[in-house]
């Protein structure tokens, strides 16, 4: 049998295991948007979503921001840490591939020369 | 020693990497325009991914084509796209069109430096929430596997 570490399973995690709270993520990745308009992209009741996003904002994933009548969302420290992540990925990504193009460009040259 | 790859969010919807290369300009541009050397750096050994096939009309007007395999994936998973502008060599512009139609255009510069060659390319979506879709998938998508996995733990028991 495979033994897992524990994980630790704090409010992020949580917050993550969640399809529909994965999806607002990714929502609100694109741009901001009310609980009510989350709701409706949804198919949800408002209080449903809201509750959902009671979640994502203990976990620091989303902040809101009440003005006048509506409540906003968007990603929160968390999520753009997260966003941090990818880009780092992403030079990673980059890294790798230019040291393998060193190795052939040092391959070229010495082709080259007699 | 590796030289240092630099990335840059430069706007709301572009990216930007930066990289020296310690060789002639027109080896550095070959290395990126022979199909046959290029499969030979493009997929990083640590990414597990396997080029299957690739396929570069390299001329303005042209088209690309590249299919690569992952032991995660069921299918096969090709990217495709134009050259807009190819002119040997400092300059090379493809569009990315594997996506939908919010993919980005990627333009790569090459520039002779001595005995070096300065490669800058850019990465420019289509708009800022083009770029941060983009980010926001790849972010997530990590998480979207990691609880698939539990989801099949815990319906395992």
């Amino acid at each position: 049998m495979v033994q897992y570490s524990t994980p630790r399973l704090d409010a992020s995690f949580a917050a993550l295991s969640d399809a529909t709270r994965r999806g607002v993520l990714r929502q609100l990745g694109r741009a901001d948007a009310s609980i009510t308009e989350l709701a409706d992209k949804f198919h949800m009741t408002l209080t449903g979503m809201k509750k959902h996003v009671g979640v994502l904002e203990d976990a620091g994933l989303v902040v809101t921001q009440k003005i006048g009548r509506v409540r906003t969302c968007k990603l929160g420290r968390r999520a753009l840490e997260q966003e941090a992540a990818w880009i780092e990925a992403y030079r990673q990504l980059w890294a790798a591939r230019f040291d393998a193009l060193d190795e052939i460009v040092e391959e070229l040259k010495r082709k080259e020369s007699p | 020693m590796s030289i240092t790859t630099t990335v840059e969010r430069k706007s709301d919807r572009e990216l930007v990497v930066t990289r020296t290369f310690r060789g002639p300009l027109r080896i550095v541009f070959k290395a990126w325009t022979t199909p046959d050397l290029f499969k030979r750096w493009w997929v990083p050994k640590s990414s597990g991914m396997t080029m299957l096939s690739c396929e570069m009309d390299i001329r303005t007007g042209g088209t690309y084509r590249l299919v690569f395999s992952h032991p995660a994936m069921e299918q096969p998973m090709p990217f495709f796209g134009r050259y807009l502008e190819v002119t040997p060599p400092s300059r090379l512009v493809w569009t990315n069109d594997e996506g939908d139609d919010e993919g980005a255009v990627t333009t790569v510069t090459f520039e002779e430096r001595v005995d070096e060659t300065l490669v800058v390319l850019h990465d420019l979506y289509p708009s800022k929430e083009a770029l941060d879709a983009a980010i926001a998938s790849g972010a997530t998508s990590g998480f979207d596997e990691q609880f698939a996995q539990l989801d099949e733990m815990l319906a395992a028991g």
